[in-house]
This record gives structure tokens, C-alpha cells and sequence, in this order.
């Protein structure tokens, strides 16, 4: 009994092995070990430990209830759709972008590869009100659009579009080194092999981008998720129609129902990281694919 | 099938620098042509350019007597080996042999079966028994290699361009399948076209060799002639250790201005002026003493044995010659009075004159 003890003992330690410099050739194993679990446990692992706790105060009953609110699930519902959909939209549209941007030499292909980070460093605020602006129905396109009965303004497609639009880098930039690093002899062994260039891209180019399109669509999905200042001010944010996930939350505290607001942040914690995890085994998946095994 | 190329011009993109200098080449049905020279010769660009694979800003290239415009003229008829091989990473080797033949449209394109047939079929003529399900990652080079002819060979071209596709092999693979190359080309009746740096390479499996540099043919010849005559003094230089006397020609002799060379008569037609004669380090001979005053000027250190040659260096004054002796000739001579160059070839102006 107490050899066994002291077995299980030792075994415990031995997986804590990692503690000790073991042999490392990095100078300051310790102290880069201590600062990372530091900082991941502190921002990440703390506040997200007190998400999961805090709705539960007003016990499971309450939680429950604010679980079946139908305009939460609404909200949610709007929320993944929008940002599937925005993120698959932004595949073809990265791949073109970051073709041009890794084979094209046009002129300008520089400033165009400067403004494709640009969503990503402007305040959302300042590109959801852009978009509002250029989509609303008195707006440039918005007026446009509106003379042959589209209205992307006020409704999920307005949506789509803000989520789009703070998507597209991470496409672009997910795929465009892979390309860039592409051997430019296997399309021509390919094509001298007599392949039409349709034939080239699905046997030849696909297979090594794809593992780096799921990455961006992942990353694109995910930003989609959590978007917030750029969609509020084009999506109209009708409730049941066209409120997203985010927004709900701030109605929410805005009502002081905290315990309502965590619930809905507790179940977008969840789809996300389930989602996420999906992406991440889709890309595995692929990459072995198209890596010699 | 025939291969030629009439005036091929092509310039660096952006600037006026003549990649392919106006370049003219016939490739007769069923030749073996060994394109050589340093690198930025514009071996490879001319490989390229027949291929279609680089457009060129003048000339035409012939398949057959055929201008040919775009790959697609050319694509299924002209088999390319790539320096690396481009063997594509994601599908095994079978697929990859069969690449050729997958992408062919649905009216042309042989059943699965016989697609499987032929690959079979290739697979055993690169004797690669057994490989078409590995991924090309798993293979040694000359495997790889083996694998990139076989799908280069797929659709049955009778053309075969190699871009120096020895390269990145060890040297024992390398003779082994040099020789085999050459079979292979002669069993399949194809017309091969290969770039290479190793002039050894060339003179072994061609039977045409022409010398490129800086973007134009400097010849284009049999490696027998070439080695007899080099039409300048980088061609005699690139086909192997050459060494030369700077002279003068008079009244049909030349006279080295080392004085410890022999002079000796040049061939009609030569006529007076300076001249610099190039020979072999085996066509360099020692003169004997010829009385017991004589003095030994001229010395020969050993310096190792190699491909059946004894090799010496001499001290010519301040410059150091090497100087080669077969193995077998028992009575070598290594010392003496002066050097016998009269196996020269004469070049004036960097220019074959004799």
C-alpha cells in the first residue's frame, strides 16, 4: 500500500519534470517557464475561470432560465451564422488577394499590401461607421444597392459585410506566405504535363493551400464571433432579427443582469472553443494530406 | 523528332541584358545534345525556351518543322526534367507517373486500367518495382530522379529536355545512371537535349556538344572535334585543364617567349603575328638531354595518381604547370632540358587559327 503510494508518488514528479532546466540550451528556462504560466494563468485562465463561475450565483435554476431566453439563442443563432458566412465569403476573396499579392507585380501591389492589415489596426468603431455610411440606404453603395432591391444596411447582410471586411486580413495573410513559397516548377512541370490551369490549381495548388485557408477562415470565424464595434452600426440591431451575440451581452449589463450577461458569454466561450478545436483538427487533418506522410 | 530553334532572343525582364543572345540551333530525330558552359551561360533559359515555359522576345522554336507558340503546342510531346525534380509532394509516385496522362480530357484520356498498366510498366523500366505507393519524400535522390523521367515519359514524347538532372547526386549514382540514361534514350528512340556544368558529364553521353557562354553557342560540335578543335580559348579551357604558351609565329614556326619552350612548326596558313598555343597536360612532352653538359632545367613533381595518369607539377619559371604521364609508360620522363609543345592548337585574338 504505501509502496504504491510512493510509486504514484514519483510518477507525479516525473511529469513535473519540465520544472527543472533539464538540459535546455536556452538561458533562463526558469524564468521564461515561470512568466508564461504567470501571465496565461492571470489574463486568461483567471478571468475565464470567473466566467464560468459567476453565472451560477443565482443558483441552476436561474442559470437554466437564462439559458432558454429565446432572444439570447436569436442573438447567438445571428452571431455563428453571420461569422460562418462572412468567414467563407472571405476564402475566395483572400485567395484572389493574396494570389495578386504573391505573383502579380502590378503597380501599387505595395500600398494594396500595406491597406489589406488596415482593418486590423482601425478602430471597429471607426469602420463600422465606414460601412453604415457607405451601405446605409442614403449612403454611396447603399443608395445604389437600394435601386435594385438589395439593402445590405440594417439586416444580416449588412452584418456579413462588417464581419467581412475585419476578416479579410487574416485570410490573406494566412495564405498569401504559403503561396509566396510555393515552387513555382510545379505548376509548370504540371503544366508542360499538359494540365489546362483549373486542372493545376485543384491537383496541384490546392492540396498545400488548404491546411493555411482553414487557418484563415478559423481566424477570420473567430475575430466574426467577437466582432463588435464594426457590425453595431450597419446591422440595425433589431432583436430576433438582426442582434448580435456581443451586443445582447451589453444590453444585458446595461439592465444589470449580470448573472444574464455571463450566461451569454459562457455559451459563446463554449462554441468557440468547440468550434476552434474543430478548425484546429480540420487543418491537421489537411496538412497531413498534403504533406508527405 | 526534330528540334530547332532560329534566332532566339530573350532579354533580362526590365532591363536590355541578352539572356539568349541570338540563338540558332538544329537538334536532328533521335540526337543526344549536351548543352554546356559556366553558369548564367544561358544553358538553362535555352532548355526553358524551348520548353515554352519563358517567353522569348524574338525567334521560333520547331517541333518537326512545327513552330511551336505556347506549352500547349508542346504539352504531352516534350518530356522536362527539372533540376529538382518538382515531383509534386502530396501524391505518391504512381500518381505522379500517371499525372500526365490524369489530366489528358475525358475523350483522350486511357481507361484507369490502362493508365495503372502503363504505370506499372514504368515503374519497372526505372526499375522502381514497388514504389507507386510511397510519397516522393520517402525516396533517395536517384530514385526521385528516376521518378521525375517517368512521368516525364508517361505520355510517350519523343522529345526529353534534363535540366541538370545529376546534380544533386552522389557520384557513384551519378555514373550509374549516366550510362543508364543513355540506354534508356537509345531503347526509346527519344531525342534528348541535357543541360549540365560537368563537361565530363557531356563528353560521356552525347554525341553533340555545344559550348554556351554568355548567352550565345561558342560551338557546336562532336566531343571529338571539340577536343581536336576548339573553336576559341574558353572552349578549349571549359573542356578540361588546358595550358598556355603566349608566342609569336615567324616564317612558319612559333617561337614561345619562355625560353625553356620549345619552338616548333606551325600548319599552313598561319600566317606571322603573336599567338597564344593551348595544349592538353598530356600532350605535354619533356625533351631529353641531349649531352652530358646539358642542364637539367626543368624538373617534374609528383603529385599523386589519378583516371590512369601519373600527375607532376614543373616550375616554369614563375609559373607552375601541371604536366600528366600515363601510368603504364614505364620510362616517364621527368626531367629534362625543355618543353615539347608542338601538339599546340594555335588561338589568336581568343579565335582557333590553327
Amino acid at each position: 500500500m504505501g509502496r504504491q503510494i510512493y510509486e504514484r508518488c514519483v510518477m507525479t514528479l516525473s511529469r513535473l519534470a519540465f520544472f527543472k532546466a533539464g538540459g535546455s540550451a536556452l538561458p533562463g528556462y526558469r524564468l521564461s517557464l515561470t512568466l508564461t504560466l504567470g501571465w496565461t494563468g492571470f489574463f486568461i485562465i483567471l478571468p475565464l475561470s470567473t466566467l464560468l463561475v459567476y453565472p451560477w450565483q443565482g443558483g441552476p435554476g436561474a442559470m437554466v432560465s437564462a439559458l432558454h431566453d429565446s432572444r439570447m439563442l436569436a442573438a447567438l443563432w445571428t452571431s455563428f451564422s453571420c461569422a460562418a458566412i462572412a468567414a467563407a465569403c472571405n476564402i475566395p476573396c483572400g485567395l484572389l488577394l493574396a494570389w495578386a499579392l504573391a505573383r502579380g507585380s502590378l503597380p501599387g501591389h505595395r500600398l494594396a499590401d500595406a491597406l489589406i492589415d488596415l482593418p486590423l489596426a482601425l478602430p471597429t468603431a471607426v469602420s463600422g461607421i465606414t460601412l453604415a455610411t457607405l451601405y446605409g440606404p442614403h449612403g454611396w453603395l447603399g443608395s445604389l444597392l437600394a435601386e435594385f432591391g438589395v439593402s445590405v444596411s440594417y439586416n444580416k447582410g449588412g452584418i456579413v459585410l462588417a464581419l467581412m471586411f475585419v476578416g479579410l486580413p487574416f485570410v490573406v495573410r494566412a495564405v498569401e506566405p504559403v503561396l509566396r513559397n510555393l515552387p513555382q516548377e510545379l505548376e509548370e512541370a504540371a503544366h508542360l504535363l499538359g494540365a489546362r490551369p483549373w486542372q493545376i490549381f485543384v491537383r496541384i495548388i490546392a492540396a498545400p493551400i488548404l491546411p493555411a485557408l482553414i487557418t484563415g477562415f478559423g481566424l477570420a470565424f473567430a475575430r466574426g464571433i467577437g466582432e463588435y464595434g464594426s457590425v453595431i452600426f450597419i446591422a440595425g440591431n433589431q432583436p430576433f432579427k438582426s442582434e448580435i451575440a456581443p451586443l445582447l451581452i451589453v444590453v444585458r449589463l446595461q439592465e444589470f443582469d449580470y448573472p444574464g450577461a455571463t450566461a451569454i458569454a459562457l455559451v459563446l466561450l463554449c462554441v468557440s472553443l468547440v468550434s476552434l478545436a474543430l478548425i484546429g483538427g480540420f487543418r491537421r487533418r489537411f496538412a497531413l494530406w498534403s504533406e508527405p506522410v | 523528332m526534330s528540334i530547332e530553334v532560329c534566332n532566339l532572343v530573350r532579354l533580362a525582364p526590365g532591363t536590355q541584358q541578352r539572356l539568349l543572345d541570338d540563338v540558332s540551333l538544329k537538334v536532328p530525330d533521335g540526337a543526344f545534345v549536351a548543352l554546356v558552359g559556366p553558369s548564367g551561360a544561358g544553358k538553362t533559359t535555352l532548355l526553358r525556351a524551348i520548353a515554352g515555359l519563358d517567353s522569348c522576345n524574338s525567334g521560333s522554336v520547331l517541333l518537326d518543322d512545327r513552330p511551336m507558340t505556347s506549352v500547349k503546342d508542346r504539352a504531352g510531346r516534350m518530356g522536362f526534367v527539372f533540376q529538382n525534380y518538382a515531383l509534386f509532394p502530396h501524391v505518391t509516385v504512381a500518381r505522379n507517373i500517371a499525372f500526365g496522362l490524369d489530366v489528358q480530357p475525358r475523350a483522350e484520356r486511357p481507361s484507369r486500367q490502362l493508365i495503372a498498366r502503363r504505370v506499372e510498366e514504368l515503374l519497372e523500366l526505372m526499375q522502381l518495382q514497388g514504389m507507386g505507393g510511397k510519397h516522393p519524400a520517402k525516396l533517395s535522390g536517384g530514385q526521385r530522379q528516376r521518378v521525375a523521367l517517368a512521368r516525364a515519359l508517361a505520355t510517350g514524347p519523343r522529345v526529353l529536355l534534363l535540366d541538370e538532372p545529376f546534380g544533386a547526386l552522389d557520384p557513384i549514382v551519378r555514373r550509374s545512371i549516366r550510362t543508364w540514361l543513355r540506354e534508356l534514350h537509345d531503347t526509346l528512340g527519344l531525342t534528348t537535349i541535357l543541360v549540365t556544368h560537368d563537361q565530363e558529364e557531356a563528353l560521356e553521353v552525347a554525341d553533340r556538344i555545344v559550348v554556351m557562354q554568355s548567352g550565345r553557342i561558342m560551338q557546336d560540335a562532336t566531343p571529338l572535334d571539340l577536343d581536336e578543335q576548339p573553336a576559341t580559348e574558353f572552349v578549349m579551357e571549359f573542356l578540361g585543364e588546358a595550358v598556355s604558351f603566349a608566342g609569336e609565329v615567324r616564317h612558319g614556326r612559333m617561337l614561345p617567349d619562355d625560353a625553356l619552350v620549345l619552338p616548333f612548326a606551325v600548319p599552313q596558313g598561319v600566317s606571322d603575328g603573336p599567338v597564344v598555343a593551348m595544349l592538353r597536360p598530356y600532350e605535354i612532352t619533356i625533351q631529353k638531354p641531349g649531352s652530358e653538359q646539358d642542364v637539367l632545367s626543368i624538373y617534374a613533381a609528383p603529385r599523386g595518381t589519378r583516371n590512369g595518369y601519373r600527375h607532376y607539377t614543373l616550375q616554369l619559371g614563375e609559373r607552375i604547370i601541371p604536366f600528366y604521364r600515363p601510368v603504364d609508360e614505364t620510362d616517364a620522363q621527368v626531367q629534362g632540358v625543355a618543353l615539347d609543345i608542338s601538339r599546340s592548337r594555335l588561338f589568336r585574338q581568343g579565335l582557333l587559327c590553327g
